[in-house]
């Protein structure tokens, strides 16, 4: 049996690709994974990695992004697209902090055998032997798993500032020299063991630290951009060539196909095609443009092929106004200060100055500068931050886990101090408090025969309404009946042949839609079935609220953060669902209007949650106090984006609340018995009265204390 | 004292050997999926021995 994550031999055209599937609950989900993907065309394997909930399949090269989506959902998951490089940066990172707790871990132990030893009564040339052993492991274990450490406080001493990697290691280069000093000499004490001993413990914290920012990268952080990678560019002579996105020049002429998404904004030359503006503006409608209007890069044309005179590339598109907004937006973000960094702040000082005051008070007392030092080194070691330095990272990587497990991905440790803070909500509606996506009504009039035929056709075009439509009738156990002289006629729709009779599935005609009474009379989302000997039937869609979205709400406004909603939609859309959800709402508002409401908020004092997905929200999430995503939104808004939170229901939003108001409570804790450990060791060590087999044991016990009550927040995720 | 002297390195080295396995497993991906290596052990049939 092999449990290595061993690779096949796959072929030299072979791709690997990593996706996201934040379905995967057990082990039945595995093995369907990794036996019927394979079965897919074009797939050739595929290697589930459970506890980060993402895949490796490798497949044709010429097997694009959508294909694989399309892959994963005929066997019945959802898949997201992952952008691999920088997670794969960060776990390099955490290997190298593993190794290092590895080695410090080992010459802990073996130097902790000998000294109890020395401290049982070991004496002469045995205690002197084995302090000899001792320095050979710790010394060399030292330099190793010390780096970390000693890199990050050079660092920070040649900028002139400190940080909370000063003390620790000016504690432990002291005690080790100290420690090898009285080995050559013979002396009673050595400190091996504390220093390698504070090494591992803290070395646990940043593993545990760094494990947090790996998993949230390696879900949320990379997700890649969509943006569209180039376009057909027109030559003079009707040639079409296919160019990257930074090669388009302003004035160049490119064809849009349908389905594609624009890399630059232009003015429409020819055709006329429906548009989804959504990404951009929240509107949630397709909006028709024609020759003359102007286009803005990142929408998506709906239904026939387009040309486009290119207007604006690069960073004049409309686009790359949003990314700078958003960038000056974050900027006042990163400024927020870490609790854990606050503590380090006021801690080094402290402890620097503590023990020079005790050194100075023991050569004053008239002890030897050698004893003097010794006491020193002991009041270095025991306040060392061990128990301080696992207490935020210990709690936010236990509730982290937690919240993985419920399909909430944390980007990093302050998010969850900022939500603990946050006291309004405000959401983004198309896509955020809506699926974002058309849902079909009606599918249930039609028979099976008729349902059939519906999904072949559907299963012909792109379009968004015929994937609504296929997704509505997929659940249903009838397989897609056969048609011939398929012809997709754009703008308008497929028509085709079905036993010689002539099916189709287009718009609707006006008279269609204004025969039934009550339902939406909204041209653009609508489709009309044609299904042979007259049968005709007109299928409604609609964007759906999310589930539990009124529950979410009302927990919200429970929990002490009153929700509101602000969006780019349309005033009356927007007021129609508010009117639903019984919150205050503002419609039609740019990506600036919502920035500039967020920053007024700021100042009058409020921390705002703000939740979108759009690229048009991106700055809003970038400048609120805590931001959160869905797992569908657009790479914009993931990146900007504190929390994602997978699958469709929004009820993850009052559970990261509540679990971040958990970890506060735990961190807090944590910190005061930290603290409350120093209060009583520092006196004990400053009088002198600590020895090795002392400071070893409460340095310990003071972590594992910390460690044990992180632990509670298991459960915090309800 | 002669006791020791033969014990301590054995303990040292078997220290050693587990540093060393450790250390091995992790480059070899063993702890990259903690939470699939206990599930995959249900899955019949899937993993076929090592050839």
């Amino acid at each position: 049996m092999t449990y290595v994550a061993r690779r096949p031999d796959w072929s030299a055209d072979a791709v690997e690709t990593r996706l996201a599937v934040p379905d995967m609950h057990c082990a039945g989900c595995i093995s369907k994974i990794e036996r019927l993907l394979p079965l897919q065309p074009g797939v050739h394997a595929a290697r589930v990695n459970f506890s980060a909930k993402t895949v490796i399949v490798s497949h044709a090269a010429d097997l694009a992004e959508p294909d694989l989506l399309r892959a994963f959902d005929a066997i019945g998951f959802e898949a997201q697209p992952l952008h691999s490089a920088a997670a794969h940066e960060r776990s390099q990172a955490l290997r190298k902090l593993i190794r290092a707790l590895a080695v410090a871990a080992f010459a802990a132990m073996n130097v902790m055998l000998l000294s109890v030893s020395v401290w049982s009564g070991a004496d002469g040339s045995a205690r002197k032997l084995f302090h000899w052993i001792s320095a050979l492991i710790a010394i060399p274990a030292v330099a190793y798993a010390g780096q970390p450490f000693f890199r990050s406080a050079f660092k920070a001493l040649r900028a002139g500032s400190t940080n909370m990697d000063v003390p620790i290691s000016i504690g432990v280069i002291l005690a080790t020299s100290m420690s090898l000093y009285e080995t050559i000499i013979g002396g009673r004490h050595a400190w091996f063991d504390g220093a390698l001993m504070l090494l591992t413990f803290l070395l646990a914290g940043r593993v545990l630290d760094e494990m947090m920012r790996a998993r949230a990268a390696s879900g949320a952080e990379a997700l890649v951009r969509r943006t569209a990678p180039g376009a057909m560019r027109l030559a003079e002579d009707g040639a079409s060539q296919w160019v990257a996105a930074d090669a388009l020049a302003v004035g160049d002429r490119v064809l849009v196909a349908a389905g594609e998404r624009l890399a630059a904004d232009g003015v429409i030359e020819q055709g006329s095609s429906r548009f989804d503006l959504s990404l951009l503006t929240g509107e949630s409608a397709p909006v028709t443009l024609r020759a003359g209007d102007r286009a803005t890069a990142g929408t998506l044309n709906l239904d026939g092929p387009v040309t486009l005179r290119v207007t604006a590339v690069g960073e004049g598109r409309a686009i790359a106004e949003i990314a700078r907004l958003m960038e000056s937006a974050g900027q006042a973000k990163s400024r927020y200060v870490r609790l854990a960094d606050k503590c380090s702040r006021l801690y080094a000082p402290v402890v620097h100055l503590l023990a020079a005051i005790t050194f100075a008070a023991w050569i004053i007392a008239g002890a030897s500068w050698h004893q003097s030092l010794l006491v020193a080194i002991a009041v270095l070691i025991i306040t060392c931050p061990c128990a301080l330095g696992l207490a935020v990272p210990v709690a936010q990587v236990v509730v982290c886990g937690a919240m993985m497990r419920a399909g909430l991905l944390v980007k990093d440790g302050s998010a969850l101090e900022r939500l603990a803070q946050a006291d309004q909500a405000l959401f983004d509606k198309t896509g955020t408090l809506t699926l974002g996506r058309p849902r079909a009504f009606g599918v249930e009039a039609l028979d099976e025969e008729e349902r059939s035929i519906a999904r072949a056709l559907a299963m012909t075009s792109r379009h968004p309404l015929a994937v609504a439509l296929r997704q509505a009738l997929g659940g249903e156990h009838v397989g897609p009946a056969v048609l011939t002289d398929v012809e997709d006629i754009p703008g308008e729709g497929v028509r085709a042949l079905w036993h010689g009779q002539a099916v189709a599935m287009g718009k609707p005609a006006p008279q269609d839609l204004s025969d039934q009474a009550g339902a939406s009379n909204d041209p653009t989302m609508a489709v009309a079935l044609e299904l042979g000997n007259g049968r005709r039937h007109i299928i409604h869609f609609a964007d759906a609220l999310r589930p539990d979205a009124a529950r979410a709400l009302a927990d919200l406004c429970a929990l002490g953060l009153p929700p509101a909603i602000m969006s780019g939609d349309r005033e009356e859309a927007v007021q129609l669902l508010a009117g639903q959800l019984g919150v205050p709402a503002e419609g039609g508002m740019r990506p600036a209007n919502k920035l500039a409401r967020l920053q007024a908020l700021a100042e009058a004092g409020h921390k705002p949650l703000m939740v979108g997905d759009g690229l048009n929200d991106g700055p809003a999430l970038a400048a609120a106090h805590v931001s959160m995503a869905p797992g569908s939104a657009s790479d914009v808004g993931q990146q900007a984006a504190d929390i994602v939170f997978l699958g469709d229901s929004l009820s993850g939003i009052p559970k990261s609340v509540r679990a971040s108001r958990a970890t506060m409570r735990i961190v807090r804790q944590n910190i005061g018995l930290a603290i409350g450990y120093n209060a009583l060791a520092v006196p004990l060590a400053i009088a002198g009265y600590v020895t090795p087999l002392i400071a070893a044991v409460a340095m310990s016990s003071s972590s594992l204390i910390v460690v044990a009550n992180s632990l509670r927040l298991r459960w915090a995720v309800k | 004292m002669n006791g020791l002297i033969f014990l301590i390195p054995v303990a040292l080295l078997l220290g050693l050997t587990g540093l060393v396995a450790f250390m091995w497993s992790l480059r070899n991906g063993q702890f990259d999926d903690p939470d699939g290596a206990a599930m995959r052990i249900l899955i019949e049939d899937q993993d076929k021995p090592a050839s």
